[in-house]
């Protein structure tokens, strides 16, 4: 009973505080003088956010880079001795691999996916139906989709039933099962394709909401112009929906380089799949290295800093135009 | 999906005039339907087994398809889900999954929202560039946090609680809800504040009887997408749960039954199902903010 009561004390007593803690902000501000108080008051507003976002996010982003410049046990400085180690072993060799694949790969075909299905949805009157079906993949976790995979992906030997349908339908074919997991490099496209499961729904909704935007005058126009579908799709939509896509690229980058759930509960990284996210957390729980972890988780880092930059400056130009 | 299956009665003379061209229309647009319900029945099957192997008895999930549960003898079974929630470790864990993400969800957004409000409506030197940070913390990989996040947990004897896992939670899902909230504070009409103010109304009351009521469908979203994102996380606890079985969340508990488990397939899916249940729930009573939380927190880290 004892979390019960631990949990009803959070939900009452957390909210409670944060509401009190600004009533007394306030009562505290009101005796101020006139000047001063909106001076001081957007401060204790957010004070709480920036204390969490220091202790949680922004301390340890600049402890980390620390870290990775210190050796295992963090006791002595050695300098980039673990970006060495990060850069050219083998096993993270391998990983940063397959983390282009994902990049690629997961990318690209659920882009791709998702505009299709976009388009094609787009025409028909059960498009409300066909879209929530796609999406549903979204509420499931990583972790529940891996099973839900490893056990499509299930092998069995050919002179056995197969139970895994993946197998089933192609030895229906009369093609010999495969351990489609093990199989190497190929298992790889095995576990991008449960990602772009998941996420193609994603990409289909966002884009989905882009077509519906472009104006018909703009389409028919060029209809009556003597431009056929296909040209008015990729001369007119697709220029039209760059901005979306990029937005939808970009997420979908920054999911491809962090890649973890998926590849942790389906393979363990066996197999040549592992990815650098899953590196990490192999050394530190497994090799308990804190300096390579870190390095690892640095230059994951690196790897998406462009995209924040380009998410910031996206954000400035939507300042602008407010 | 009905809808397009029923025929056109409404306008018989229309439709008997038409009839050549609607079959021409119909066999022109086959490859249509065709793509479209190939690409749904691909993207249902793997759910539609895993549900349905989950109610097959162990001896018969071993050693024959999902698809054929429906021959006879038809042989359903409540064994799996009594065993994976009684044996497995799950029925704890589902309700150690609801007491992370309940907590969890309120206490970032009531943060959020104050911080929110204050970046929308308020004047303050560096206001932009704080903001500009919080847009750049919004993709920082969770990787980047962990080590020194745990060192301090360890150093407190946090490590394996659910104090823990709610302050990181709150902390982790600050960026986003701030991010989400301030962009749907700032869009409220600026009329409506001042003439509260003219009014006599003070920012505690401006906040609270104004700026929180009108945000009802946004927080409804981000409530969502917070809570999904904590009911569906694995690497929060696996990092700061991971020796402690007791507290271990759903997510965490199945992670560990794929290995220990290994083929014991009626009992993946079953315990697979049992975290599927609530999100599908939400998913499908509350699509629209669902889709809306889910789209707008696209970006998050």
């Amino acid at each position: 009973m004892d979390r019960y009561v631990q949990l009803v004390l959070v939900l009452v007593g957390v909210p409670a505080a944060l509401v009190g803690y600004i009533g007394l902000v306030e009562w505290v501000v009101q005796r101020l003088p006139d000047k001063r108080q909106p001076q001081v008051r957007p401060w204790l507003w957010i004070g709480p956010a920036v204390a969490l976002l220091t202790f949680f996010l922004v301390y340890p982003v600049l402890n980390t880079v620390y870290l990775s410049l210190l050796n295992a046990k963090s006791t002595a400085f050695v300098g980039l001795v673990n970006y060495g180690y990060a850069l050219t072993n083998g096993d993270m060799l391998l990983a940063m691999r397959n983390n282009v694949l994902w990049l690629v790969f997961f990318t690209g075909v659920t882009v791709a996916l998702g505009l299709l299905i976009a388009v094609l949805t787009d025409r028909v009157p059960y498009e409300a139906v066909a879209k929530a079906l796609i999406f549903l993949p979204m509420a499931i976790s990583s972790v529940a989709a891996g099973v839900i995979w490893k056990f499509m992906y299930d092998y069995r030997p050919a002179s056995q039933a197969q139970t895994g349908t993946l197998n089933a339908i192609v030895s229906s074919f009369g093609i010999t099962p495969q351990p489609w997991l093990i199989q190497q490099p190929w298992n790889n496209g095995f576990l991008i394709f449960v990602g772009v499961w998941m996420m193609a729904g994603f990409a289909m909704v966002i884009l989905s909401a882009g077509l519906k935007g472009i104006s018909d005058e703009v389409l028919e126009a060029a209809r009556v112009d003597g431009a056929n579908e296909w040209a008015v799709f990729w001369q007119i939509k697709i220029p039209l929906l760059g901005s979306t896509i990029a937005v939808v690229t970009t997420t979908i980058v920054i999911a491809a380089l962090k890649t973890f759930d998926i590849v942790y509960v389906m393979t363990s990284g066996n197999f040549g799949t592992d990815v650098v996210a899953r590196r990490m957390i192999e050394e530190l729980f497994s090799v308990r290295d804190y300096g390579r972890a870190s390095a690892i988780a640095v230059i994951l880092l690196l790897a998406i800093i462009p995209i924040m930059i380009i998410n910031i400056q996206r954000f400035r130009e939507q300042e602008a135009i407010r | 999906m009905t809808a397009s299956s029923m025929p056109t009665t409404a306008q018989p003379a229309l439709a008997a005039r038409s009839s050549s061209g609607r079959w021409l229309r119909l066999i022109r647009g086959a490859p249509l339907h065709i793509a479209i319900v190939l690409i749904c029945l691909i993207w249902i099957t793997p759910t539609l087994g895993l549900l349905i192997s989950s109610f097959r008895p162990a001896n018969l999930v071993a050693t024959t398809g999902w698809w054929e549960a429906f021959k006879t003898p038809i042989q359903f079974t409540l064994d799996n889900y009594k065993q994976v929630l009684t044996q497995q470790n799950m029925g704890p864990s589902f309700i150690n999954s609801l007491m992370i993400a309940i907590p969890s969800t309120v206490i970032p957004i009531m943060i959020a929202a104050f911080a929110a409000y204050a970046f929308a409506w308020m004047e303050f030197p560096g206001r932009q560039t704080l903001f500009v940070i919080v847009v750049g913390l919004l993709v920082v990989p969770l990787q980047m946090t962990l080590i020194p996040v745990l060192q301090i947990y360890t150093g407190l004897h946090i490590t394996g609680t659910f104090y823990g896992v709610w302050l990181a939670h709150a902390g982790y899902g600050l960026p986003f809800s701030i991010y989400l909230l301030r962009n749907f504070f700032g869009g409220l009409p600026r009329d409506m504040f001042e003439s509260a103010y003219l009014d006599g109304a003070t920012p505690f009351t401006a906040f609270f009887q104004l700026a929180l009521p009108t945000s009802v469908p946004a927080l409804a979203s981000l409530g969502i997408f917070q809570f999904m994102w904590v009911w569906n996380d694995l690497l929060v606890a696996l990092i700061y749960l991971g020796g402690t079985p007791s507290v271990a969340p759903m997510t965490l508990t199945i992670a560990n039954l794929t290995n220990s488990l290994g083929q014991g397939w009626q009992l993946l899916t079953a315990a697979a199902f049992i975290s599927m249940a609530l999100p599908l729930v939400v998913f499908f009573s509350m699509q629209r903010y669902f889709v809306r939380g889910i789209l707008a927190g696209s970006v998050k880290g």
